[in-house]
């Protein structure tokens, strides 16, 4: 399998992450190298074999839905780029 | 007082409570030392002012029953310190002050330590020799240009070189025990679900564990006492009887029954590594210790299953970096187009490469082919250790394929990079604790780690092995100052 520049195009739009002609082919390249190295699973025959999906074979537990953290607001919105009294402010959406 | 950065955890807690040093004396030394330390690239953050008027304060009204006695140390800039700037080691991240605080640290200066500052790693700890990191390359305090490991390098080099008496790092594919190899220190990576991983920057969520990082085996057994705790804000965590490490350690392992086994002895591998493996051998022989044969046949699977499983678990954990809420921005034509080029310009090289790995093994028409094959051979891989151990306690390893290597050798192959993780990933996909002690040199001078693996929470057993051990092996680091003019 080979993943070309069509393909990285495509996970770069998957990933919200920017790619120009050149990373994308700097990526197309270590993704290979990478993939070629997954690739050994192949070798190995798993029909019949559970997925382990978590390592610690615990049940969720429940709690109370409690309000723990309280008069954090301006700390929180303090971290942002950009805000706007208590809103957090982001390129314009609607026309 | 210029030997009080030599001490060990162990001597400083005792002259402390023996009233023979100050918080204040220990906490300026190794201020003064970190601050000659400049070279080695260590810190992120320092809080060395801040560090200062807590020793005071301790020093007024001093709580000698408290494990951590006024105990100054920095820890690694994956944990989330109120008020305090955590980054991750990353662009996207470097403007970001938590308004709370990570529970494995509050564990720590609940018992009375005080930060110094928050240690350099590996962006988003993706890497196995501190490159990867916004803030630069750290120096190995065993020699110039040399890398310090990774992905906690920051930490490993400031234990090593003496900037803080111990550290807590966290480890996803041997991040803790890999630094430590390279730095003749010790590393232990617990059972997951022991450190709760509340507030630790997330990279990989199954695979994530904090644990200590010290100079000897009793320092970090004492360190893990603390960190380790049941919390209900890590549905991860596990409510399990967690022992005084510390206290219960003991050399005495007669009869303990240790596998090795020899899948690990891989192609290539240099010869001095195998002949460090059987001094090991030597040594839990010498201790007391039963060697058996063992076969972990999935071994060679481990590291192309974890080169999907944690680029998977990472893809879907960074998402949250936008741009919106905190961290950097970078200003775009509309809003999907600010996400792009935030996180394009945020992230760093191999952060962006694991995405990539991550939503593609991920994306529709792979998953199969992909990230749910991994997670099946991860069950073989962990059948392998339940197999493993009906018939011994623990299992001994070498830590690393090879010693410490040069700034820049390995930094454009990540296939080659990847590789210095064989030894260690195998134990996160099996979700066990592993430790890594000091245990020779190479024909370098570098030093070689040695790691033992036990089985789930089981941690006092494998402490008991590395104390046990550490006392025949009587490793001494050489570490020369270079870094000090």
């Amino acid at each position: 399998m080979s993943i070309d520049l069509k393909t990285i195009k495509h996970i770069s739009k998957l990933s919200r992450i920017s790619v120009d002609e050149q990373k994308a082919y700097k990526l197309a390249n270590d993704l290979n190298s990478i993939f070629k190295f997954i690739e050994k699973l192949n070798e190995l025959k798993t029909d019949n074999i559970e997925p382990l999906t978590s390592i610690a074979e615990t049940t969720l537990k429940l709690r109370p839905d409690e309000v723990k953290s309280k008069d954090i607001r301006e700390q929180i919105i303090k971290n942002s780029p950009q805000d706007n009294e208590d809103y957090f402010v982001v390129p314009k959406v609607i026309e | 007082m210029s030997d009080i950065t030599k001490q060990s955890l162990s001597e400083l807690v005792k002259n402390i409570k023996d009233k023979k040093l100050s918080s204040e004396e220990v906490t300026k030394a190794f201020i003064d030392r970190s601050e000659k330390s400049k070279e080695l690239n260590a810190y992120i953050t320092e809080d060395y002012s801040s560090a200062l008027e807590k020793a005071k304060k301790f020093d007024q009204k001093p709580n000698l029953n408290l494990k951590l006695p006024g105990i100054p140390m920095a820890v690694k800039d994956l944990f989330c310190t109120k008020n305090i700037l955590t980054t991750a080691g990353s662009k996207i991240l470097n403007n970001f002050v938590p308004s709370y605080e990570s529970t494995v640290t509050q564990n720590i200066w609940n018992e009375g330590a005080i930060l110094l500052g928050k240690l350099n790693c590996d962006e988003f700890a993706m890497g196995s020799s501190n490159e990867t990191s916004f803030f630069g390359n750290v120096q190995n305090p065993i020699d110039k240009n040399l890398v310090p490991g990774g992905s906690s390098g920051g930490s490993a080099s400031a234990v090593a070189g003496q900037l803080t008496p111990i550290t807590i790092g966290t480890d996803t594919g041997g991040s803790i025990r890999q630094p430590a190899s390279f730095t003749g220190t010790v590393g232990l990576k617990p059972t997951y679900g022991s450190c709760s991983r509340y507030g630790i920057v997330a990279f990989a969520s199954s695979l994530d564990q904090a644990g200590p990082m010290a100079q000897n085996v009793k320092d970090c057994a004492l360190l893990q006492e603390i960190i380790s705790s049941y919390d209900p804000k890590d549905s991860t965590s596990i409510d399990f009887k967690r022992n005084e490490y510390s206290k219960e350690l003991t050399n005495n392992i007669k009869g303990k029954k240790i596998g090795i086994p020899k899948e690990y002895r891989v192609d290539g591998m240099p010869k001095e590594i195998e002949e460090l493996w059987q001094k090991g051998i030597k040594y839990a022989k010498d201790c007391g210790a039963e060697i058996i044969d063992i076969s972990l046949p999935n071994t060679s699977y481990a590291l192309p299953t974890y080169y999907i499983v944690a680029p998977a678990e990472a893809s879907s954990n960074l998402a949250r970096y936008d741009g919106v809420k905190y961290g950097f921005r970078a200003k775009g034509e509309n809003l999907i187009d600010m996400y792009e080029k935030t996180r394009s310009e945020g992230f760093g090289a191999e952060v962006q490469r694991r995405i990539m790995i991550g939503t593609y093994v991920l994306s529709s028409g792979y998953y199969d082919a992909y990230y749910l094959k991994a997670q099946k051979v991860r069950k073989l891989i962990k059948n392998d250790f339940d197999e493993a151990y009906n018939k011994v306690d623990a299992i001994l390893t070498p830590s690393t394929p090879s010693s410490a290597f040069k700034i820049g050798e390995k930094k454009d192959d990540p296939v080659s990079m990847y590789l210095n993780d064989i030894f260690t990933v195998p134990v996160n996909l099996a979700g066990l604790p592993g430790i890594s002690i000091p245990a020779g040199h190479d024909a370098k001078g570098y030093p070689l780690g040695l790691q033992i693996i036990g089985k789930a929470f089981d941690e006092q057993n494998i402490l008991n092995i590395a104390y046990a051990m550490e006392e025949k092996i009587n490793f001494k680091n050489k570490i020369t100052d270079w870094w000090i003019k």
